[in-house]
């Protein structure tokens, strides 16, 4: 059998690339990351041959060391050396697009040019002597049109021909001094390396690529020798090495294209000039930009339909939660399980366990359809690059794009989606660090905290709800100030040169296989994770050992035998409640671990086994807060009361005089502290799922945990302390502590800084 | 020295040299803003940075403080 042939597709941003490999491919595509790295990698194997594996590499516009989808794409390119590289090519934008070609025919490997977006060249009526840039290129060019389909077929074979037999030389030579200096470097260092990729290298060398340079490790006497030869040509073309080349490499497109691309006329605005026009109009810009925004934000998690708003999404999340999660797979699980008399903790551990924990994931799944929709419809229509556009003056002050505004949004909703919706951002720093401040925000599932700590403790007062939402913004500012100003994130620069594409109307096919992706990998990996940790907190909350005993506690505490009336004092006095209040959850391991674990939160005022239970079932979901208070504070729904409500207000009572005595009177405080971290430590399981998935990297998965956790005890810890100073009883140590932190955080918020020049990858 | 960030929405001028190194100025002219090209001063954000140019025949959005480094006349 023959060797397995690799393609590679190359391309700018917003050329069709994606439209193309699709075409290509079909339905028979992998989806994963690049190893490391946050950039999503994709490969599939072309419909014209399948034993052919088409690659896709990120959009890029060069290969350059400085972005990380550049030195991807380039790594790739150097190191497995694909058998051919298909460079899509925008034929309305022939100057940019080629400057990336001239860079790809030095790599040694065979290149096919698909000309793509020819009819709406032609249909403007320019001209592009497809003949004569081919052979000027010193490559086949093949016109296509990737959203109609056309040629598509015919690029995928030149492209397995040129795989096959093809040969690609850059037929650009650079001016005498510089080329003087690349046959010195091809001569005394890149001679032992593969021949076909020598020129690449020496053009690296010259342009002092630090990831080449690196590599090659060239010895000192060498290296010194040859600087002299890039000084003379640096001095004769009055410019640093690097430029000259990409100057050149301009100058050489512009002669070229003259003879090969004749523009009809110039000046008249196109449509899309036009709607560009009104859209980013100095006045009009915010209108509409809220305008759309609200769309996104009401069309999928505002108010169901069921209930006189728009959000579709929220009525397929309501029904799927309520009807096929609760009624069908949990209930309807029960039933049959029982039915087949199968023994009570594997009815508990498929039922409450697993299907309740798969049914939370399923539940989100609508309303992320419908959301990840809309945000690949801005995407592809173009809007989405102007939204960073015009927020990027205020995000980028704290670290973040202007296109983390849409995960911030959509995180008051849900985190997940927001994590999620972090994908669209270009610059991995900015991704990184919205991935770790959009759980910041109170999604819809911390309602019901805020509204159990309003209501027991502060009379219903709103104020507590808009200071969650102050506190959550203020979060995600003060973190990106500082953050940006840490090692982990001081690494890579960001230049904010962005391409603003053409509009044009959505491609749907794109659009809808974008939703699917997006929808299937949140599916697969949140899932996973969420169905083991529902699996670990279920058993945590069922097993025990009571009196002795080890197994499932609700069934041990049928048993008169275990459970003797000695026994039930033993528990009330550990747990400090009176007798008649013990329940089997008391002996849980969860209770007997949160006992010890409340030291954590002694100085931040809630160091009770209660809220500390509460706070660690909040991972599972956030509205287990609420939910395991309630079992708590002995609410029984079984005595002919009503369901526990959202917010509790059943045993707002017990938990206000319970937060009162364990904090010595403090009530109130301690539960705005309590509230505080439990607004801000790390998310659900689901979303640390998405952040585990977005990230791709264990150890930023943990330090996003980590940093979460350590920043909501900090600021809960201040609160406490400081609060205490004006509600009495301070607590010398804890107050001092609490200033040094304070005194930490404004120093590292207001500390000077700079901007790093370097990309660090790996 | 008149830099992009000088010039005014609506006028066109042509870069004479690129200021500053590594990153930033590598990425400036890898998107086409080079020695002796026209640039077309186009908008400016609602929140008056960044700037949107035409170069090239095509849309670039770039910070008031990056169009500092391009020398233009």
């Amino acid at each position: 059998m023959d060797k397995q042939l690799r393609i590679a597709l190359a391309g700018n941003p917003n050329s069709g690339k994606t439209t193309l490999f699709n075409k290509l491919t079909g339905s028979n595509q992998f989806v994963g990351n690049w190893p490391g790295v946050t950039v999503e990698k994709k490969e599939g194997k072309l419909i014209v041959d399948r034993e052919v594996i088409l690659t896709d590499l990120p959009g890029i516009y060069s290969l350059s060391p400085y972005t990380l989808e550049e030195v991807v794409a380039r790594n790739y390119l150097i190191e497995e050396k694909p058998d051919a590289i298909l460079n899509i090519v925008d034929a309305t934008n022939l100057e940019r697009n080629l400057y990336l070609t001239t860079q790809l025919t030095e790599l040694g490997i065979p290149v096919v040019i698909a000309l793509n977006m020819m009819d709406l060249v032609k249909k403007a009526g320019d001209v592009v002597n497809v003949k004569e840039l081919s052979r000027q290129l010193g490559c086949p060019v093949v016109e296509i049109s990737a959203l109609k389909g056309d040629g598509v077929a015919d690029a995928a074979k030149a492209a397995i021909e040129a795989a096959k037999h093809g040969k690609t030389l850059p037929q650009h030579s650079f001016s005498g001094p510089v080329e003087h200096a690349l046959a010195h470097i091809e001569e005394v260092t890149v001679h032992n390396l593969p021949e076909e990729q020598q020129r690449w290298y020496a053009i690296k060398v010259f342009e002092r690529d630090e990831k080449v340079l690196e590599q090659l490790n060239i010895p000192a006497g060498v290296r010194a020798h040859i600087e002299q030869d890039i000084a003379a040509a640096e001095k004769e073309l009055d410019d640093d090495a690097e430029s000259i080349i990409t100057n050149e490499r301009y100058v050489y497109i512009g002669n070229m294209l003259k003879g090969i691309y004749k523009k009809k006329g110039k000046g008249q605005l196109s449509t899309s000039d036009k709607i560009d026009k009104v859209v980013t109009n100095r006045i009009l810009a915010l209108p509409i930009f809220v305008v759309v925004m609200f769309l996104v934000y009401a069309l999928a998690m505002g108010t169901s339909i069921a209930d006189g708003g728009i959000a579709i999404g929220t009525f397929l999340t309501d029904w799927t939660n309520d009807v096929l999660g609760g009624a069908w797979l949990q209930d309807g699980s029960r039933a049959i399980l029982e039915g087949w008399g199968a023994a009570p903790w594997l009815v508990g551990l498929i039922s409450d366990g697993i299907l309740a924990g798969v049914g939370a994931v399923l539940g989100f799944v609508p309303q992320m359809l419908v959301l990840f929709l809309m945000l690949c419809l801005l995407e592809d229509c173009g809007y989405m690059a102007r939204i960073a556009f015009i927020m990027d003056r205020i995000f980028r002050r704290f670290g973040l794009s202007g296109k983390s505004f849409i995960p911030m949004l959509v995180g008051t909703g849900c985190g997940i989606p927001g994590v999620m919706a972090s994908r669209t951002i270009e610059n991995e720093r900015d991704r990184r660090m919205t991935i770790m401040t959009t759980t910041f925000m109170p999604c819809g599932a911390k309602m019901p905290i805020i509204g159990l700590i309003a209501g027991a403790l502060f009379g219903g007062s709103t104020w507590v709800a808009t200071s969650a939402y102050f506190i959550g913004v203020a979060a995600i500012v003060i973190s990106g100030i500082m953050l940006k100003k840490t090692k982990m994130f001081a690494g890579d620069p960001a230049p904010f040169v962005m391409e603003l594409p053409a509009y044009h109307l959505p491609a749907w096919g794109n659009v809808l296989r974008g939703t699917w992706e997006r929808g299937w990998s949140f599916i697969k990996r949140a899932g996973t994770v969420i169905v083991v940790s529902s699996i670990v907190i279920w058993f945590l909350t069922s097993f025990g050992s009571v009196n002795g005993q080890f197994g499932m506690v609700d069934d041990l505490y049928e048993d008169d035998a275990v459970v003797t009336d000695e026994y039930i004092a033993v528990v009330a006095d550990r747990m400090g409640i009176p007798e008649d209040e013990v329940e089997p959850m008391d002996d849980s391991i969860l209770a007997r671990v949160a006992q010890p674990v409340s030291v954590v939160f002694k100085p931040l005022g809630f160091g009770d086994w209660k809220p500390t239970a509460a706070t660690v079932t909040g991972l599972v979901a956030k509205e287990e807060v609420v939910a395991n208070f309630g079992i708590m504070y002995a609410y029984d729904d079984q005595e002919g009361e009503e369901e526990l409500e959202e917010n509790g207000d059943q045993i707002w009572d017990r938990v206000a005089e319970d937060f009162n005595a364990f904090s010595g009177g403090h009530g109130q405080l301690a539960a705005f502290a309590f509230m505080i971290f439990n607004l801000l430590c790390a998310p659900c399981f689901a979303a640390i799922g998405a952040i585990k998935r977005e990230m791709n990297s264990r150890k930023w998965t943990w330090f996003a945990i980590a940093y979460q956790c350590g920043f909501a005890w900090v600021i809960a810890f201040i609160v406490w302390q400081l609060g205490r100073l004006f509600a009495g009883g301070v607590n010398a140590i804890g107050l001092i502590v609490a200033l040094v932190l304070l005194a930490l955080l404004l120093w590292q918020l207001f500390k000077p800084y700079k901007e790093a020049q370097k990309l660090t990858v790996k | 020295m008149k830099t992009l960030r000088d010039a005014k929405v609506g006028e066109t001028v042509k870069v004479v040299k690129l200021h500053g190194e590594g990153a930033v100025k590598r990425r400036i002219m890898d998107m086409g803003i080079t020695k002796g090209i026209e640039v077309y001063v186009r908008k400016l954000a609602p929140l008056g940075d960044p700037v949107e140019v035409n170069v090239r025949n095509y849309e670039l959005s770039i910070r008031k403080a990056d169009a500092e480094m391009i020398e233009v006349e």
